[in-house]
């Protein structure tokens, strides 16, 4: 059926591992070649990390699935290095319709805040972003990507990983320190070490269709509450790149799936939707049901869960594969820093709380937006439907229509890596925050702020007066100290003096300025991860110091 | 508690007979909808969620 993408097969490759008969061990295992898993790879190999990922099939993933990532996945694609060639393929939509019964209830524009590199979101196939990341894999000579190897037993202790795996050429066992299970919400690796992810099962099922159209078609989002094509369920249509869209048909739980993914039933459907004179093609189509669950804990001696293995949601809101790559990029540099003994290891239990935080978040957001769709009863149906009357003339009501919130960061404010803000910004930022984009120049260059941002920890300072000799006396401290660069951000460019302590920006539009509160001499400490772990009115050596110790987890209380 | 419980109405009985009078020809499914839509635009107005979490909560435990 799929005629616009044709799968790569990626090539089997004996491993060394396998031949040489002597137990391998490696730092860091990846268990599934998905986003999750590709994406902790590359993140790994951008801090000289090895890995060697293991995925039980040869391709990407097979059908369109994820198709809505958002801006945060885009910035931290950026910093992998993948997000042009996403941004390009993808498809950006900014207008949006929904319908109530017979009726158009309203239109909508989604306004961005502008001077982002980045857009709010883009739709793509899943395919296409793991074929870009597969792509990158094969920048980094660490990663060791093994393909048709399937893990068929783990033996976890609390400082070693065995596994056995499966390959065309028999089985093998190697040990690993870490191992990262990124294998999906039916993630083999939980189940054989008998944990569980636990929460609720949507009693309903949904058909998932993606159609090429062979006429124009606009490029906006329609979302319809019971149509007449439709009744009394839901439908969702739009867009993704090479003239595809997306169709979601709500079916009600009793609806037989075998039945229900036939073409001779599905055509007429969405022929009914799309209206009697569009011409489309079905290229591809499959039923679900969905889950919204969690592990209680993602960390289980050394091994440690990302992605739909460890937090599943339903599909609205877009924030599984979004929520996924959060959790990977949270967990990466974490485990960089314990591996090159940077860190204490109590560092990594922050990757359970502050991802139990973003995955409570989205498991919230999700299930609001799957009730508020499908009412779970009566009265609720009376609310869902009066809300949709009252919407086509009063603004109000449309901002309690949800057929899926955008999948925004998750704000890390209580994470004990922190530091607490002594001084008063007025910002919409704050320590935990992930940071808010800007344009700069940089020795004329246009550019962006986020890319000077991430893989290592970053201090921003504003610099307006360029004569203050304690800041240029602070800055020779800072300069010294490890794991730690210095980003001057200034409105003009700055005299000789200021050389050699890191990199200089100018804030061309005096947005840096704007959106994070900033006067001369005051500072933001950014982690790897780009997220704010702490800012200052006032910079002192040794509250950055305290504070970049904090971030890396030293004052923690030990973990037993 | 945000929420104003003590006597705030302008004209407490010619409201009360508004809000019977719009009931009075509706059967119970179409009172039921204006009672919805009464409830979302009053809440609009109100706004802050703490005072609506007030309101919910004694309308909730009133027997």
């Amino acid at each position: 059926m799929q005629s616009t993408y044709i799968n790569p097969v990626y090539p089997y490759i004996p491993s060394p591992d396998q031949r040489t008969g002597v137990l391998a061990h490696h730092p860091v295992v990846i268990v599934g070649a998905g986003p999750g898993g590709l994406a902790l790879a590359v993140d790994l190999a951008m801090h000289d990390i090895p890995a060697v990922v293991i995925d039980d099939n040869n391709t990407v993933s097979v059908g369109s699935r994820a198709i809505c990532f958002a801006k945060r996945t885009l910035e931290i694609m950026n910093r992998l290095g993948c997000a042009d060639r996403m941004v390009d393929k993808g498809v950006t939509w900014k207008h949006g319709k929904v319908f109530f019964k017979d009726d158009l209830v309203y239109d909508f524009n989604l306004l961005d805040e502008s001077d982002h590199q980045l857009p709010a979101f883009i739709n793509l196939q899943q395919y296409y972003f793991e074929e870009y990341l597969v792509d990158r894999t094969t920048d980094f000579d660490c990663i060791d990507l093994r393909w048709k190897s399937r893990v068929t037993a783990i033996e976890s202790t609390a400082d070693v990983t065995m596994i056995d795996v499966e390959t065309p050429d028999g089985a093998y066992q190697l040990t690993c320190d870490y191992l990262l299970s990124a294998d999906g919400s039916n993630s083999h690796i939980r189940k054989m070490l008998e944990l569980e992810s636990k929460g609720q099962i949507f009693q309903d099922r949904f058909l998932i269709a993606d159609v090429v159209m062979k006429a124009e078609f606009p490029t906006e989002r329609w979302f319809w509450f019971d149509p007449p094509f439709h009744r009394d369920q839901s439908a969702l249509l739009h867009k993704q790149p090479d003239n595809v869209w997306r169709i979601d048909l709500q079916l009600g739980w009793d609806a037989d799936p075998e039945h229900e993914k036939q073409e001779s039933v599905i055509r007429p459907r969405i022929q009914a939707m799309l209206g009697d004179d569009a011409e489309f093609e079905l290229e591809w189509a499959s039923v679900y049901t969905f889950q919204c669950r969690k592990m209680d804990n993602f960390i289980h001696n050394n091994v440690l869960f990302v992605g739909d293995a460890a937090h599943q949601v339903s599909p609205f809101g877009a924030r599984g594969a979004n929520g996924c790559i959060q959790s990977a990029e949270n967990l990466v540099w974490k485990l960089a820093h314990v591996l090159k003994g940077k860190a204490p290891k109590q560092l990594l239990s922050t990757y359970n709380s502050e991802r139990q935080q973003g995955a409570k978040e989205n498991i919230l957001n999700s299930t609001r937006a799957t009730d508020f769709i499908t009412p779970k009863n009566h009265i609720s149906r009376v609310f869902r439907d009066e809300t949709l009357r009252l919407a086509k003339e009063h603004t109000f009501a449309r901002t309690i229509v949800n057929s899926g919130r955008l999948s925004m960061p998750c704000r890390y404010e209580g994470s004990v890596l922190n530091t607490p803000d002594n001084d008063v910004f007025t910002c919409e930022l704050s320590a935990g925050c992930v940071p808010k984009d800007a344009p700069v120049t940089r020795n004329g260059q246009s550019g962006w702020l986020i890319d000077f941002l991430g893989n290592e920890f970053v201090l921003m300072i504003k610099v307006a007066d360029s004569n203050d000799q304690v800041l240029i006396d602070n800055l020779k401290l800072l300069n010294q100290h490890q794991d730690l660069s210095i980003l001057l951000i200034s409105e003009l460019p700055l005299p000789e003096a200021f050389s050699g302590f890191g990199t200089q920006l100018i804030d061309t539009k005096s947005l840096i300025a704007e959106r994070y509160d900033l006067t001369h001499g005051n500072a933001y400490l950014f982690r790897p991860d780009q997220i704010i772990s702490g800012r200052w009115k006032q910079l002192s050596t040794t509250t950055i110091i305290d504070a970049h110790r904090r971030a890396l987890g030293y004052e923690m209380e030990e973990c037993s | 508690m945000k929420l104003n419980t003590q006597p705030n109405l302008s004209d407490p009985d010619r409201f009360y007979a508004a809000l019977t009078d719009l009931h009075r020809e509706l059967d119970r499914q179409q009172s039921e909808c204006v009672n919805a839509r009464l409830i979302l635009l009053l809440a609009n107005h109100v706004g802050d969620f703490e005072t609506l979490q007030d309101a919910l909560n004694i309308a909730k435990d009133v027997e």
